[in-house]
């Protein structure tokens, strides 16, 4: 059974005016950890607070667990963590009472779920009498997942839940998210961080409020159908100035510390005029690969293609 | 009944953890209950009054003393001539001019009647009508004096006179306070309990801890009295110390049933916490809340009878008074406090402010489910 579906979900906002989500259609199965990846204002938010039942979709239908967002909302609601993009916890309460506040919220007490939070907890308890608000970014991540997790939820929902948060802050709380994945409970995870996108199990690209790809990481980046190249010397700026103006090269952009490239007619030939123009140019320290592109990459010719797209 | 019992934990904890609240709910109504009725007072002294004596005879040194006696004018100056006199106006150091003309003696005692001109600055319209007011009783008292004076006291006839002597019931010394500390000490709940549960719920709202609370299983009905239920008890508290220092600095013991007075409140603040939940609902930070709420207390303190009396307003006005609930709260709190007056006065007013909270909170609930 699917944990989460959507079909033909479409949300706009000011009466019409802007369209937050685009005929967005998805299933997450249960068990799985699901990734939205997507910039900012590509609508994942708006997708999160449909399925929280916190917003009305205009058209589509969604479910939750089995349960229709509209009509079973109060199930859902039962059986759901949420843990919003922006910290909203009570900055006033300390750990140990927001923690408090929820789980009697939901009619359940820390005592009765600990083990569900425990693993989480133990970092969060030397600050258990420290106020939410004096917290650190991290801390403040660990204490809204404690709060979700309180009561046990099936699905869990966190929009970028790792945004703000240090490296490794970050890399903790995916941990952390593998280990209540393993407990069985399905993850729909959001986020604006490429790297975070291969910890899923299944992403979907998202932009403009529409889905451009969803599949497995691996497949999201074995679909990437050119070859894709990485130049780096010490003259980056001309260096990314002169692929530009080369008639060849059709996406090039700053990736880490390598500029990465495709070129509209590639082959050996081809590569080798291109690579002897940039060692002309650059010729002292110039490194030139092919290289294997990441969920980036792919975001970045999808985005490519979307916009050229729009020219045509 | 354990999730409300919780709700009220936190809230009450989070009220007293806001060192900020605490004072505006404490110091607010301490404050302006000692400074606003000593400043917000009709009783008009310190007029300053300007002579031109033209006559310089007895009589007109009579005039003037008996003028400066009365303890309402003071003197700004006696100017040989009119124009003088008229610089005192312009210079704002004088309010009114009193000309005493020339041969003002000799023709009272020739033609046994004579005319005094009165200038009056009435850019400050009040004090220049209460100031000729007071003139006029003087210069009428100055007239009886001077009658007894010629006339000799005699048995055989009499002067046939009416005299209207008044007499003030309720307030028997018309002290100011006691008209205006009560009405006060409303406006002070209807902060308390309309603009407190306002920003509480609206806080929540741009925290963004009410999206957390609206995923839970948590009642709406929960939530709503989780919030209702601490800001009415501290409106209680409030209305207890305004109480009590009414009592203190100005000696106003209510001549009617205290429980009578608390009883009203606690319904009173059940429709003005509506009000303040109604804003809520139409507000989404702290300081739109608080735009509306301004606004509103401003026709609350200007059309609720506590400075000038509804009676006296247009028809128009008059339905708008009748539509707000501070109005009858002032005058519950006027007719308790000052006449005495028992449950069976003010039924009307009760009916009409549980009108009043059912509608608004009512609206409230309403409009809080359709945005969310």
């Amino acid at each position: 059974m699917n944990a989460i579906t959507l079909e033909h979900i479409t949300k706009t906002y000011n009466k019409g005016a802007v369209l937050a989500v685009d005929d967005v259609s998805f299933a997450v199965e249960k068990g799985e950890m699901f990734g939205i990846i997507g910039p900012d204002g590509a609508g994942k938010t708006s997708i999160f607070r449909i399925l929280t039942t916190l917003l009305l979709a205009d058209k589509g239908t969604a479910t939750v667990a089995g349960y229709d967002v509209i009509k079973d909302f109060q199930k859902i609601r039962g059986i759901i963590g949420y843990m919003p993009g922006r910290f909203s916890l009570y900055q006033d309460l300390t750990v140990e009472e927001n923690l408090n506040f929820f789980a009697t919220v939901f009619g359940t007490s820390i005592d009765e779920n600990y083990d569900q939070i425990k693993d989480i907890y133990v970092m969060l308890e030397p600050f258990k009498d420290r106020r939410a608000g004096k917290l650190s970014g991290g801390m403040k991540q660990k204490l809204a997942l404690c709060c979700a997790l309180i009561h046990k939820p099936e699905v869990l929902f966190l929009d970028e839940p790792t945004t703000g948060v240090d490296v490794v802050s970050r890399r903790e709380f995916w941990d952390i998210l593998k280990r209540l994945k393993a407990e069985g409970i399905t993850i729909l995870v959001s986020t604006s961080y490429m790297d975070e996108a291969t910890l899923c199990d299944r992403i979907a690209l998202m932009l403009g409020g529409k889905i451009l790809s969803s599949d497995t990481p691996e497949r999201v980046i074995k679909s990437y159908p050119e070859k894709l190249f990485a130049v780096k010397s010490s003259t980056m700026h001309a260096l990314l100035k002169d692929l530009r103006a080369n008639e060849n090269v059709v996406q090039c952009y700053a990736a880490g510390e390598y500029i990465h490239f495709t070129l509209k007619e590639a082959g050996e030939a081809n590569e080798n005029i291109l690579l002897k123009f940039l060692r002309d140019k650059h010729e002292k320290d110039l490194i030139f690969t092919e290289t294997v592109p990441t969920v980036e990459d792919c975001f970045i010719r999808l985005l490519g293609k979307q916009d050229g797209g729009a020219g045509n | 009944m354990r999730t409300l019992k919780f709700l009220l934990q936190k809230e009450f904890k989070q009220i007293f953890r806001d060192s900020n609240l605490l004072r505006m709910m404490f110091m607010t109504p301490i404050i302006q209950l000692i400074i606003l009725p000593q400043a917000a007072n009709f009783t008009i002294r310190n007029i300053n009054i300007a002579f031109v004596d033209l006559d310089h005879s007895a009589y007109s040194q009579r005039f003037v003393n008996k003028v400066l006696s009365s303890g309402y004018f003071q003197l700004a100056g006696i100017e040989p001539s009119y124009q003088g006199a008229y610089k005192l106006i312009e210079k704002d150091k004088a309010d009114i001019v009193v000309e005493i003309p020339k041969d003002f003696e000799s023709k009272l005692n020739t033609e046994e009647n004579q005319k005094l001109s009165v200038s009056v600055n009435a850019i400050n319209g009040v004090k220049a009508a209460v100031g000729s007011g007071y003139l006029t009783n003087i210069i009428q008292d100055f007239n009886r004096n001077i009658q007894l004076d010629w006339i000799q006291p005699s048995a055989m006839n009499p002067m046939p006179e009416v005299d209207v002597v008044s007499s003030n019931w309720y307030n028997p010394t018309l002290s100011y306070y006691l008209f205006m500390v009560p009405g006060i000490l409303v406006l002070l709940v209807t902060l308390v309990g309309g603009n407190m549960t306002a920003q509480n719920i609206v806080r929540e709202k741009e925290i963004g801890t009410i999206e957390q609370i609206n995923v839970t299983p948590l009642k709406k009905y929960h939530f709503i009295l989780g919030k209702l239920i601490p800001f009415w008890i501290l409106g209680v508290i409030v209305f207890t110390i305004g109480l009590i220092i009414a009592r203190i600095l100005y000696g106003i013991i209510p001549l009617g049933s205290v429980a009578l007075l608390y009883f009203f409140v606690s319904v009173y603040l059940i429709a003005i916490m509506g009000f303040g939940l109604l804003i809520s609902t139409y507000s989404d930070t702290p300081l739109q809340a608080h735009s509306l709420t301004f606004f509103f207390v401003q026709i609350f303190n200007m059309m609720s009878g506590l400075f000038t009396p509804i009676d006296s307003m247009p028809g128009w006005a008059k339905l708008i008074t009748d539509i707000i609930p501070v109005s009858y709260f002032i005058e519950v709190m006027r007719m308790i406090v000052i006449k005495g007056s028992r449950f069976h006065d003010i039924i009307p007013h009760l009916i009409a402010v549980s009108i009043m909270g059912i509608v608004l909170n009512g609206w409230a609930i309403l409009n809080y489910r359709k945005t969310t």
